[in-house]
């Protein structure tokens, strides 16, 4: 376990180091992250995969600034945020990372610019430039006319197209994906990656994304294997 | 983020469930509206008994004879007779703050002119009564210091009078007939309206003292002095000089009760004053309770709204809301359906009151203290309700919020 200050390179956006993540369910101790140490490079597509259990949902809450570890540091572009409060984190969240779920998690009955301009919102930025920004990255994911169409009125891809501005809107250091193609079909699957490959390799985007389907996992670069509260692999792709 | 999009982000809320959002702020609506207008009617009628009472005349000084206690036995006003004519003109001779002093006597019956014939009041009064009492001579002139000394069988008569027996005729010189005794009108009062209780003035006629005493009553004593005071200072100091006066005129002891009593208007006006001042704040609270029960709703729809839009919560955290942010926003709705509520209630707690008071007859006006009261009361209940089921929601932790289904 490491004691006191840790650093990261310039170039490492994320550094884990003896992170350890205990739960405790009616005082008994379940852990679900034993010992975790790792470093994400700028600009990479890291896959994280594992079957359900092995803590890597727990893991991706943590790199999400969702969850704070039970022990060990967690550097994100060199600030320790496993030292900080629940409203710094909620900082951390809404500049540094951008999050695309499973379920989309769109505000209903919400417009497609309005839920890509929320985490501006919380930034404080002017009506204007959120919108303007919103419709800039709408036309991006290819959505040009759809701004004003509610979550409901698009289809599975579109919305998940919008939830992909969404993160993008702030800028982040990081773009977490958890199972972005878990609720769409195989075609819209290979759509939805191509677009996050493409951020990837075009703009520079350092993503990390967790699912449990071999082909899906094939996009990443790189491909870290949970099991049990542990990293059992860690391999460079195809 | 910043207010102005806190309250954005709120009122879109409310509008987006407008059923829930009108039936929740129905609650406030009703509560308010009925501190509203119970507190202006209460306020309104508060103000006609104050006004009737001074129309009694002001500075005014009525006794009675009686105690309200003697010898531990309450009897009622009017239950002896100790109070003389004498005692009347000794007061106006001895008493330096008595402006004017006028004998009573009251005798209730039949009056008739012609083939018209009408039951009333009949006062026996002193020829300075018009100015004790402040009620001006409409027509003709009132009987003088030489028409009572005398006894003279002539009467003034008010308008309710005026129209019974005469209907368009000008009454002044005609005959009327009082317990079979006629009397000559001389004079009309002007109107004078009811004084306090219900007792409508104009419906009376008053004659000299005297007369009413030998002819008609066949009694000496009286049945009340009034006295104007010098000015509504001298007030009290001539209450105590009369009470001097005539306590060592009826020769009682001292530490015996008073076989009389002095009421003054002033005293009399405070005394109503405070019960309908107590009837307003009563009525007003039990309106509050409403309030209240609307408050509670505005919690109960608030706690189902945290728990229905747990994943928004959760959406909101992930992308960077801080706790503050959801607290604001829930609180905000709370306080926007409160105050909104309250808005509408005061409306219509108005138009109510104005709306009863034009059928009741009673001149009532909407006063800017309680609609701000009322104002800041529904503030207070959004923020008191709304506080809990925003507090809730802040708390959430962002990953069961978000894995909400």
């Amino acid at each position: 376990m490491s004691q006191g200050t840790v650093q990261s390179s310039n170039d490492t956006v994320v550094k884990v180091v003896g992170l350890k993540k205990t739960y405790f369910l009616d005082h008994i101790a379940v852990p679900a992250l034993k010992e975790v140490n790792m470093e994400i490079p700028k600009g990479s597509f890291v896959s994280i995969t594992g079957a359900s259990g092995s803590g890597k949902t727990t893991f991706m809450n943590i790199l999400g600034c969702l969850d704070k570890p039970t022990e060990g540091h967690y550097l994100l572009e060199g600030t320790d945020v496993s030292l900080l409060s629940p409203d710094m984190l909620a900082g951390i969240r809404n500049g540094r990372i951008g999050f695309i779920f499973q379920n989309f998690n769109l505000l209903a009955r919400t417009s497609a610019m309005e839920n890509v301009e929320l985490p501006l919102v919380y930034a404080g930025v002017p009506r204007h430039e959120r919108q303007q920004k919103a419709l800039e990255l709408l036309e991006m994911m290819g959505l040009k006319g759809f701004d004003m169409h509610y979550p409901q009125q698009l289809s599975g891809g579109q919305q998940q197209r919008v939830a992909i501005a969404r993160a993008l809107v702030n800028a982040p250091s990081i773009i977490l994906a958890d199972e972005p193609t878990g609720n769409l079909d195989t075609k819209t699957s290979y759509e939805i990656m191509n677009v996050l490959k493409r951020l990837n390799e075009e703009m520079g985007v350092t993503i990390i994304l967790v699912t449990h389907e071999h082909d899906i996992a094939a996009y990443g670069q790189r491909i870290i294997t949970f099991r049990d509260g542990l990293v059992v692999s860690d391999t460079v792709g195809p | 983020m910043n207010l102005t999009e806190a309250i954005k982000v709120s009122s879109r809320a409310l509008y987006k469930n407008k059923m829930r959002s009108v039936l929740t702020g129905l609650g406030v609506i009703i509560g308010i509206a009925a501190v509203v207008a119970l507190v202006s009617l209460g306020q309104g009628v508060s103000n006609k008994i104050e006004s009737q009472i001074a129309s009694l005349g002001s500075n005014l000084l009525f006794i009675l004879p009686g105690s309200t206690s003697m010898g531990g036995v309450h009897g009622g006003f009017g239950s002896v007779n100790t109070l003389m004519p004498s005692d009347a003109a000794a007061i106006a001779a001895q008493v330096p703050d008595a402006l004017y002093v006028s004998p009573g006597v009251r005798w209730v019956g039949q009056t008739v002119y012609q083939n018209q014939n009408w039951a009333t009041t009949i006062l026996g009064v002193g020829s300075s009564f018009p100015m004790i009492r402040d009620w001006p001579v409409a027509e003709g002139n009132f009987f003088d210091k030489e028409d009572v000394d005398a006894a003279a069988n002539v009467c003034a008569i008010g308008q309710v009078v005026k129209q019974q027996l005469f209907g368009g005729i000008d009454p002044i010189g005609k005959i009327i007939k009082i317990k079979n005794l006629p009397f000559k009108v001389v004079a009309v009062m002007a109107t004078k309206g009811t004084a306090g209780f219900g007792q409508d003035q104009d419906d009376s006629i008053l004659a000299p003292y005297t007369t009413i005493q030998k002819k008609v009553l066949g009694i000496d004593y009286l049945n009340f002095i009034f006295v104007k005071a010098l000015s509504s200072s001298s007030v009290d100091a001539a209450q105590n000089e009369i009470e001097a006066l005539l306590r060592q005129r009826h020769t009682i002891k001292t530490g015996s009760d008073d076989d009389f009593t002095i009421r003054n208007v002033a005293d009399m006006l405070s005394t109503v004053m405070n019960i309908t001042g107590l009837l307003t704040i009563f009525l007003g609270s039990i309106a509050s309770i409403s309030l209240i029960v609307g408050g509670i709703g505005i919690m109960n729809i608030m706690l189902v709204s945290v728990t229905e839009r747990t994943r928004e919560i959760g959406i909101r955290m992930a992308v960077g809301a801080k706790r503050r942010d959801i607290l604001l926003q829930f609180l905000l709705e709370a306080v926007t359906l409160s105050t909104i509520g309250g808005i509408i209630g005061i409306i219509l707690g108005s138009i109510l009151s104005l709306t009863t008071a034009s059928f009741i007859k009673i001149p009532v006006k909407v006063n800017i203290l309680p609609v701000v009261v009322a104002f800041l009361f529904s503030f207070s209940v959004g923020v008191f309700f709304g506080l809990y089921p925003a507090t809730k929601a802040s708390k959430l932790n962002p990953i069961e919020a978000l894995r909400y289904e």
